[in-house]
């Protein structure tokens, strides 16, 4: 396939652009294989230089036409929730720029994104890949005990088509019964380990459910990978993120749960999670009354209060402080599974990580959490539950912002332990755009198999390479951190839990007065040392070039 | 003290509204002002205070095994559930504080008996600290168009207003007192704010007595005399704050509101602000949503709109913002009113102020608000706090919805007011403390009466004394910005967890930004005044300096200590999920927020010389001795 074949007009001459609080700007469309453009012309309507849109086609989410007369208006409602408009003189015109747009936001081929393409001049293509590898993480757990070991079983994707080539799994337990077990796990997905809890040793581990069926089929690889982990007396806690309804109504469907009297010295805890469509109906409905300047306060309590997008975040941190709680205060070892083991399974896990353990808190420690817990290790399906966002007329197929509830819930955390996070809500905005639009590969695919069979790492530049540059990652900065090495608890009582304005209005208020406070807070706070800023002085002029890195970014 | 026939009773517990922990163990001791309870299981001493005044309800629950629940809910949002081991003891508590927390005579109010040993001299400069004739002065008036009159000097025009009102200079005092006639309870139009930038007023009244179709004379020529004083505008707005269906209601009892017809240029309007009594059971149905235990997402947001509190905040919200542009971009002046225009007008033209001047957006300037549009104008605040034993129904949270109003704006203006959110809660509080003398009774008749002004002290000064920690980090100075045009749709009102669950501290962020950047604050200003002294002594210094210097490695390490306010104690426990299945964050110290109430409400600050804090008012608060035996 050709992008060109999709690309009915390329230019339009005198587009008006308004919309996402910007002044309305008249330009030249231009529609490329990946981006569209809009340049003001230099010198014309008394604006000098060049005002540029660099909007990424895969970031647009929906594409409306209302056609009046010999003109067109296309609205751009994009996936990182902003809306556009573009005023097309021209019927026809009209018509094709909107046709091109939704075609080629609808490639679907992943050799066919836009990181494939993307070459910064500034960045190596290899760095950033190799940033956080899982032997690394096993190293630090080997020094405090000998109980788990490196495995390569999965080194050609044999067992599990979503786990990545190396695994951390009970020393005792040999490759072939981790086989045997991963038969009896959906998509292979057996019990890894998650997350070591340096303060007392106990264990996080996840898998997806087991497939004991109508028959109540057992595994005894399964059975003794679990036995292992607990040792003599000791009791473990399985988190499963299904009703105990559903979990017992999926043994129609070849799945299930762990029954006790196989696994007697596991309890079994469920908290159901939503996931799935559900979940990216509630993103839709709450997008939705977000957009909705017409409603009451009655009405917008209401929809906010049916959409149940912030029970669902109740509910995620919830959940996480329960595992926390086990391998806290129990002191006892959790494995977290719902169905699969990709969706609320890595939700909970993740945020149980950035709750107990100081280290995942960090700028960096947080990029590594994300490729332990969510891409590279876990395979959460970014390629399909990140296909479309909350304005999409396309029929649901896999799409849930999972990712999003998860970002979510780790802003909640950093609103109530304004110190503790290293990184600040900028991080965050970021992660949610490139999950669901991006330059860069990371978040491509849905597994690790798939990015290797795309040659992701070697073809595409990691968002963390550019993230990690030292004046970009300045950005994304909380000038209030100060590490804290206690477990984080928060609190999910109803009054503590707000809804996320900064992402969900950020293109509906304006933020300049909370922007402004931030500012301020970075000058009270930097000035506590004013001389270490002083000396970096040389940096505030480079700052300048800001604006070229950002244009570089869109690109 | 002849209301308290047990001042102490062992063995009472108490109970954590939110966590299934075991209660505390302790002592409950009653003195003349306040309910103190010691908790003696705990390994630090800890403390609940509750003075009388702030008690709204006391509740005796039906007998348990562990014993007598008593139930006290005060009214700055705190409810404490404590269990008496004998019900004789807690039948007498109870009685005692039925009559502590709602004296019969005004007297009997704490500010009568509170002596922070303060000179005569300081306690009358501090009554003076307020001066809204400077407030006038500083809108340019006297002018052309206005005058400070003392038409009401001897309360002839209107017992519930001060001696001195600022009216039209073409309105004489036939016409001010034919309007008066034409007023209900004769609160007639008078200058609440001046926009100097284009002479546009903001005005306020009662409704006028019009009936079906009573007209009066002089009340057209007094405002067609507002009018004219705009003269950039050739219409007023004249905005009754009521719905609609009310103002008509009031026309059969010979009220009601302006006929178009009769009134020269007037645009009328209606905004729908509900009245005392809808207000006061929304934050009933608000308490509720606040006391539920361990509710989920939905009962809570259900609750919270059933409450109907935030659609109230709105609707005052948007009657100050409709004030502010009229005045600020049609120009027009505005003539506000609603039954008797002293608590729906309170809040709008108050919070228009705020809107449009900066000048009450700092300490002093809010300071003078709240004295000019609440206090002098008669809000009556004996009533609407029940500070006396007196009519139920005339309570109402009208004061409380404008304070939050004020935190509205904060959240989306953080760097716009000098002071910061506790400095709303202190003041709150003390509306309902009668600890000081400004908020007692309901009118300055009524307060001159009490001799207020000889007896009792002023709240003012002792709020700046605290100062620092009243003060926002993040404000940009007078300048920095001019008018506040507050986004109102629905999403910009938020739930004020710090007011409403202000003593469940397990709800609130457990690392606070503010203590934090007023401990950089204070740091910053140390640093600069070690500087400055330094550089001072610098010249005089001949040999090397290494003395002088060797103060300074103490500060570049306080430098470094910022993080007091770093909580270690949310450690304490986790959020209990196993047992019931949410989590709840809470802590095992007693509240910042008890403690520093206690302090604020029972020790004295021993102001030695006001004047410190008039001036800079940069001095710190000073520890007295506690007055409690």
């Amino acid at each position: 396939m050709e992008f060109a074949e999709l690309i009915k007009t390329a230019t339009v001459e005198s587009v008006l652009l308004s919309g996402a609080g910007l002044p309305p700007v008249r330009g030249t469309l231009c529609i490329t294989s990946h981006h569209l453009l809009l340049s003001s012309r230099p010198g014309g309507d008394g604006a000098p230089g060049t005002v540029e849109l660099w909007l990424l086609i895969r970031n647009v989410d929906a594409v409306e036409k209302r056609l009046a007369g010999s003109s067109g208006t296309i609205t751009l409602r994009c996936k990182d929730l902003k809306v556009l408009q573009l005023e097309i003189p021209g019927m026809e015109e009209c018509l094709n720029v909107a046709s091109s747009i939704e075609a080629l936001s609808s490639v679907d081929s992943v050799m066919m994104m836009y990181p494939f393409f993307y070459r910064p001049q500034d960045l190596r293509l290899e760095a950033g890949w190799h940033l956080f590898p899982l032997e690394q993480y096993y190293q630090q757990i080997a020094t405090q005990t000998s109980q788990w070991r490196l495995s390569g079983v999965n080194r050609d994707f044999a067992a599990c088509p979503t786990y990545p080539p190396a695994v951390i799994v009970p020393a005792a337990v040999d490759d072939e019964a981790l086989r045997k077990a991963a038969r009896f796990r959906q998509g292979g997905r057996f019990p890894v380990l998650s997350y070591y809890h340096q303060k007392n040793g106990t264990v996080m581990l996840r898998s997806s459910q087991p497939l004991t069926g109508p028959n109540r089929k057992r595994c005894r690889e399964d059975e003794l990978l679990l036995g292992t982990v607990l040792d003599e007396g000791e009791r473990g806690f399985i988190i499963d993120t299904r009703s105990a309804q559903a979990a017992k109504q999926a043994r129609m469907t070849g799945g299930g749960t762990e029954p006790k009297s196989s696994y007697p010295r596991w309890k079994r805890l469920h908290r159901p999670l939503e996931r799935g469509r559900p979940l990216q109906e509630s993103f839709i409905k709450l997008v939705d009354a977000c957009n909705d300047t017409s409603l009451t306060m009655d009405r917008w309590l209401s929809r906010l209060e049916s959409c149940r997008w912030l029970s669902h975040v109740k509910a995620a941190l919830s959940t996480a402080c329960l595992a926390a709680q086990c391998l806290d205060r129990e002191e006892a070892c959790v494995l977290v599974h719902g169905a699969e083991g990709t969706d609320t399974t890595l939700l909970v896990t993740a945020l149980a990580q950035l709750i107990l353990d100081p280290g995942c808190r960090t700028l960096a420690g947080f990029q590594g959490l994300l490729e332990r817990e969510w891409i590279e290790q876990a395979g959460h399906p970014f390629h399909l539950r990140c296909a479309r966002s909350a304005y999409s007329h396309a029929r649901l197929k896999q799409e849930a912002p999972l990712f999003l509830l998860f970002l979510d819930c780790v802003w909640q955390l950093g609103r109530q332990f304004p110190f503790s996070l290293e990184f600040g809500e900028r991080l965050l905005l970021t992660l949610f755009d490139n999950a669901y639009a991006s330059s860069y590969g990371t978040f491509l695919g849905n597994n690790e198999k798939e990015r290797c069979l795309c040659k992701v790492k070697e073809s595409t530049h990691s968002l963390w390479a550019w993230l990690n540059q030292p004046e970009e990652k300045r950005k994304y900065l909380n000038p209030l951190y100060s590490r804290n090495a206690l477990v984080i608890w928060p609190s999910v009582e109803p009054q503590s839990i707000q809804l996320w304005q900064g992402l969900f209005f950020r293109w509906i208020r304006s933020s300049k007065y909370l922007d402004e406070a931030w500012a301020e807070i970075q000058r009270l706070v930097e000035n506590d040392d004013t001389s270490v800023e002083e000396s970096a002085g040389n940096r505030r002029s480079q700052s300048l070039s800001d604006t070229a890195a950002q244009t570089e970014n869109e690109r | 003290m002849e209301h308290i026939t047990t001042p102490k009773v062992e063995n009472v517990k108490l109970l954590d509204r939110y966590t299934n922990r075991k209660a505390a163990n302790g002592t409950l001791y009653l003195t003349a002002t306040h309910l103190i309870y010691v908790d003696a299981s705990a390994e630090v001493r800890k403390e609940t205070w509750i003075l009388h005044h702030h008690i709204a309800t006391v509740e005796k629950l039906p007998l348990t095994t562990a014993g007598c629940p008593l139930l006290i809910h005060c009214k700055n949002f705190h409810v404490a559930h404590f269990v008496i081991g004998q019900e004789r003891d807690c039948h007498e508590v109870y009685t005692s504080l039925l009559k502590l927390s709602q004296p019969v005579k005004p007297e009997d109010l704490y500010a009568f008996s509170y002596n922070p040993k303060m000179s005569k001299d300081n306690r009358e400069i501090g009554w003076k600290l307020i001066d809204l004739k400077v407030d006038y002065q500083r809108m340019g008036i006297p002018n052309d168009y206005w005058e400070i009159t003392d038409a009401n000097k001897d309360y002839e025009v209107c017992n519930t207003y001060p001696p001195e009102i600022v009216v039209p200079r073409a309105a004489n005092k036939a016409t001010v007192i034919g309007s008066s006639r034409f007023r209900s309870r004769g609160r007639i139009p008078v200058l609440s704010y001046l926009y100097k930038e284009n002479n546009a007023a903001i005005c306020r009244c009662s409704q006028p007595l019009s009936g079906f179709s009573a007209r009066c004379l002089e009340d057209e020529q007094m405002l067609q005399a507002i009018r004219e004083a705009n003269p950039g505008s050739p219409f007023m707005y004249v905005v009754d704050t009521r719905p609609k269906l009310n103002a008509i209601a009031n026309r059969a009892a010979g009220k009601g509101y302006e006929n178009e017809d009769n009134y020269d240029n007037i645009r009328f309007k209606f905004i729908g602000i509900e009245n005392i009594h809808v207000m006061r059971n929304s934050l009933q149905k608000l308490r509720e949503v606040c006391e539920t235990k361990s509710p989920s997402m939905s009962d809570f947001l259900t609750g919270l709109e059933n409450s109907g509190w935030l659609r109230h905040i709105k609707a005052v919200m948007d009657a100050g913002v409709f004030l502010a542009k009229a005045v600020k971009d049609e120009k027009a002046s505005v003539l506000v009113h609603c039954s008797d225009g002293w608590d729906r007008t309170a809040q709008v033209c108050s919070l228009a102020s705020l809107l449009l001047d900066p000048f009450y957006r700092t300490f002093k300037g809010f300071m003078v608000l709240i004295e000019k549009e609440w206090i002098a104008m008669g809000h009556k605040f004996s009533h609407r706090c029940g500070h006396l034993d007196g009519d139920p129904k005339e309570v109402s949270p009208v004061f409380t919805q404008f304070i939050e109003c004020v935190w509205q704006l904060m959240q989306q203006f953080p760097c716009t007011f000098e002071f910061n959110e506790r400095f709303l809660l202190e003041i709150h509080d003390h509306v309902y403390s009668c600890q000081f003398g400004n908020f007692l009774g309901t009118c300055h008749k009524e307060r001159e009466d009490l001799k207020i002004f000889e007896k009792t002290h002023s709240l003012w000064p002792f709020l700046l004394q605290k100062k620092q920690e009243f003060r926002n980090p993040l404000y940009r100075g007078f300048t920095a910005y001019k008018e506040l045009q507050p986004n109102t749709l629905p999403f910009s009102f938020q739930f004020w967890c710090g007011m409403y669950n202000r003593f469940d501290k397990g709800m609130h962020p457990k690392q606070c930004v503010l203590d934090h950047l007023l401990s950089c604050m204070s740091q910053k200003m140390k640093l600069e005044d070690n500087a400055s002294e330094l550089e001072n002594k610098l010249p005089f210094l001949d040999g090397p300096l290494p003395t002088e210097a060797c103060s300074f490695p103490k500060m570049g390490s306080a430098s470094k200590t910022p993080m007091l306010n770093t909580p270690q104690d949310y450690e304490g426990e986790p959020p209990p999920v196993l047992t019931n299945g949410t989590a709840v964050g809470d802590v095992e110290v007693m509240s910042d927020v008890d403690q520093k109430n206690k302090e604020n409400l029972s020790k004295h600050q021993d102001p030695h010389d006001l004047k410190d804090a008039f001036g800079v008012l940069d001095s710190e608060a000073k520890d007295g001795k506690p007055q409690h035996p």
